[in-house]
């Protein structure tokens, strides 16, 4: 009797799961379209060897060596000319707003040590926070070094081809010289961790309400919608905090990660990072019919979010189009301006341009969110 | 209009996916009164409630409530109204006292902490005040829920089916807080599908698919049905019955604990119908007052059922 199996009541609930699966049309175009949108986006999007990384130019010596030297470099590929720059101090900023991956120094006399065979020194800086970005690129720099100026080098200079070079390559790796990916990955989770906690939870917090009902008595209240909405946003900013402080003390203690910045400049950014979050969050609030829907949304949104961020990949390897993308969501800015506080000590002015757009971001969602907040049951 | 009307309205209409679920409706009710809203399931009734207090917005129809328009100054009229709703919608994962104290805090009542005491204390909830809303009986539920919605002495009370689940004793109680609220000058909008409860309200309207069929005090109803309506009491009364409704003359035949009520629209022709049956032995007829039950039901079997039209 145990194991009687009724095919009957089986059937029963076999036909209402489909039943339900149908009557709910956002579910089911998530089940279709979530496999869609991680097909393009790891298909497409996210390449682990991004070439054509914007490189900058310092030439104190502009001699036809530099200009090959130059070309060289980036006929590998790896490197895409974008700036010439003029002083030191610019090569510097350039790299911590994150503006330039490299800056390739050609020093004042380069062309007159070379052809005396001093072999003068080639330097090359890398924005290397994030190593996966720039080790392939390095290490194709090695390749280009041994062959570059052969041609120039003719007459009573061929004798110079002979290896070793020329001239002395010297590679500098910025903000994390030994490549440690936790440098690069832990300060990162604290805006991953804070986009998924966030967008879910304010995404319930009105969903909730309407699927147990209590909806019905809030609205008749006098409650204003922006009483309602700060209401529920400003429990989760402290939660938000308590999971930051958690991250940045195991980020200290476990894998000593360097803190270069000021903290206290970093939680005024954080507030506006929660804060827009929050407001995604609600939105979808509006948005759903169910908690479960309002889950399903949190996701369509956080997995964009880690992949075309630069968490995971580097975002200078993906397309354009996904570039684009990824310029929208808050993530993206956050990560350059918690990993350029942290690990190369940006201050206000080097964090700006990541820091506005994820200002306006928070005025839109947050604009959508009261728009869609409706006062009736309707 | 005349001051002393709390709600006025007038040809409101509401339409759900091209259904009219409340189709121009009109009602005035004034100050101090009871007014019983009846109606079968799925009439309106909650839905018009809800338009009253702003919760819906009429797709046509206008007026107002406690002298405020109901479309454009519903956030006047939330102030001062205190509407009970169908289906219980305090938080459960709050305590009674949580629950109290949050409707208390957003409705900015005076003296909070003393208010919602005062409310337990009537509830007689004082002592379980720490206890989760949603771990009480669904009879506890309504009379916290009716606590909750007299937080803030709202001039209009909008009851949507309060005593549903309620015990006698219960309802007892809450009926006479309600007339002693309507005589401190509270208006009562309360729908109910018990007819005790309706003869206990000053005033009565009846809604059956989204139409209002008649308003008036309880007697006027009745009177309004001519309705004349014959008890029966005698053996076998289920064949009886089966018998009486095959006959032209009889509207109604309504099983009422041991007996019948026969009822029909026409006196002198129903007494020439129901003569054959008095002549059977055992049965015991005795002209009766027609019950607002039967008249109630009368209306609904006459209402044209739109929604199936
Ligand atoms: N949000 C909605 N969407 C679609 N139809 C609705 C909605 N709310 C109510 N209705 C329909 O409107 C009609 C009236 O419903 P309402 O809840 O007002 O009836 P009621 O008189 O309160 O019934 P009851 O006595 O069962 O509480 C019903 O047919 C219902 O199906
Ligand atoms: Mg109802």
């Amino acid at each position: 009797m145990r194991f009687n199996f009724s095919p009957a009541r089986f059937w029963a609930v076999l036909t209402k799961e489909f039943v339900q699966m149908r009557r709910d049309r956002l579910t089911f175009a998530m089940m279709v379209g979530v496999p869609i949108m991680q097909l393009i986006l790891f298909g497409f999007a996210i390449n682990s060897d991004p070439k054509a990384l914007p490189t900058a130019v310092l030439a104190a010596d502009n001699s036809i060596y530099a200009r090959t030297l130059v070309r060289a470099i980036e006929n590998s590929g790896y490197f895409r000319v974008v700036r010439e720059l003029t002083s030191e101090a610019e090569a510097d900023r350039a790299l911590a707003m994150g503006a330039v991956q490299f800056v390739v120094t050609i020093p004042e006399n380069f062309s007159r040590k070379l052809e005396r065979g001093e072999r003068p020194v080639l330097l090359v800086e890398a924005d290397a926070t994030d190593p996966a970005a720039t080790s392939n690129a390095l290490a194709a720099l090695l390749t280009i070094n041994q062959s570059a100026l052969n041609r120039d080098l003719e007459g009573v200079l061929q004798g110079l081809q002979y290896r070793p070079p020329a001239f002395e390559l010297r590679v500098q790796r910025r903000y994390n010289p030994e490549g440690i990916t936790q440098y690069n990955i832990v300060p990162g989770l604290i805006g991953v961790v804070l986009t998924m906690t966030m967008v879910m939870m304010t995404s319930l917090a009105v969903t909730r309400e309407y699927e147990r009902g209590t909806m019905e008595n809030l609205l008749a209240t006098p409650v204003r919608p922006i009483e309602v909405m700060v209401g529920k946003i400003v429990p989760y900013i402290i939660v938000g905090y308590v999971q930051v402080t958690v991250i940045l003390v195991a980020a200290k203690l476990l894998f000593a990660v360097p803190m270069l910045g000021n903290l206290a400049l970093l939680s005024v950014v954080l507030i506006l990072f929660i804060a827009a979050n929050l407001a995604i969050g609600y939105t979808f609030s509006t948005l759903a019919k169910s908690q479960m829907q309002a889950m399903q949304m949190t996701f369509f949104f956080f997995l964009p979010s880690m992949l075309l961020s630069g968490f995971m990949f580097p975002f200078r390897g993906m397309p354009q189009w996904a570039q684009w993308l990824g310029e929208v969501l808050p993530l993206t800015h956050f990560l350059r301006i918690v990993r350029g506080i942290l690990l190369k000590g940006n201050g206000v002015a080097e964090i700006f341009s990541n820091l506005w757009p994820i200002g306006l971001f928070l005025l839109i969602a947050g604009t959508l969110a009261l728009t869609r907040y409706r006062e009736t049951l309707d | 209009m005349s001051d002393a009307a709390v709600i006025d309205v007038e040809g409101l209409t509401k339409t759900f996916g091209g259904r009219r679920v409340v189709d121009d409706f009109s009602i005035r009710v004034e100050r101090g009164q009871i007014f019983g809203f009846l109606g079968p399931n799925g009439s309106g009734k909650t839905t018009t409630i809800r338009m009253l207090c702003g919760l819906l917005t009429p797709d046509g129809g206008r007026g107002t409530c406690l002298g405020h328009d109901i479309i454009r100054e519903s956030a006047l009229i939330k102030r001062q109204v205190g509407y009970m709703t169908q289906r219980f919608s305090l938080y459960e994962d709050l305590s009674i006292r949580e629950n109290l104290d949050f409707i208390a805090r957003v409705y900015e009542v005076p003296e909070r902490q003393h208010a919602v005491g005062a409310a337990l204390e009537r509830l007689g909830l004082a002592k379980r005040s720490a206890q989760l809303a949603g771990q009480l009986s669904g009879g506890w539920k309504q009379r916290l829920a009716l606590a909750a919605c007299l937080l803030h002495n709202p001039r209009l009370l909008l009851l949507d089916e309060p005593t549903a689940g309620v015990d006698p004793n219960a309802r007892r109680e809450f009926w006479n807080r309600i007339h002693m609220l309507a005589a401190e000058g509270i208006t009562v909008l309360v729908s109910t599908h018990y007819m005790d409860e309706a003869e206990r309200c000053h005033r009565l309207a009846y809604i059956a698919y989204g139409k209002l069929l008649i308003t008036g005090t309880a007697a006027e109803v009745i009177a309004h049905s001519n309705l004349t309506t014959w008890s029966v009491s005698g053996p076998d009364l289920f064949g009886l019955a089966a018998e009486l409704r095959n006959v032209p003359a009889i509207t109604m035949v309504v099983p009422f604990g041991s007996t019948l009520h026969v009822s029909g629209t026409d006196a002198p022709v129903l007494d020439a119908a129901l003569d054959h049956f008095r002549a059977r032995p055992g049965t015991l007829w005795i002209p009766a007052e027609p019950s607002l039950e039967d008249v109630f039901i009368r209306m609904m079997d006459e209402a044209p059922d739109n929604f199936n039209a």
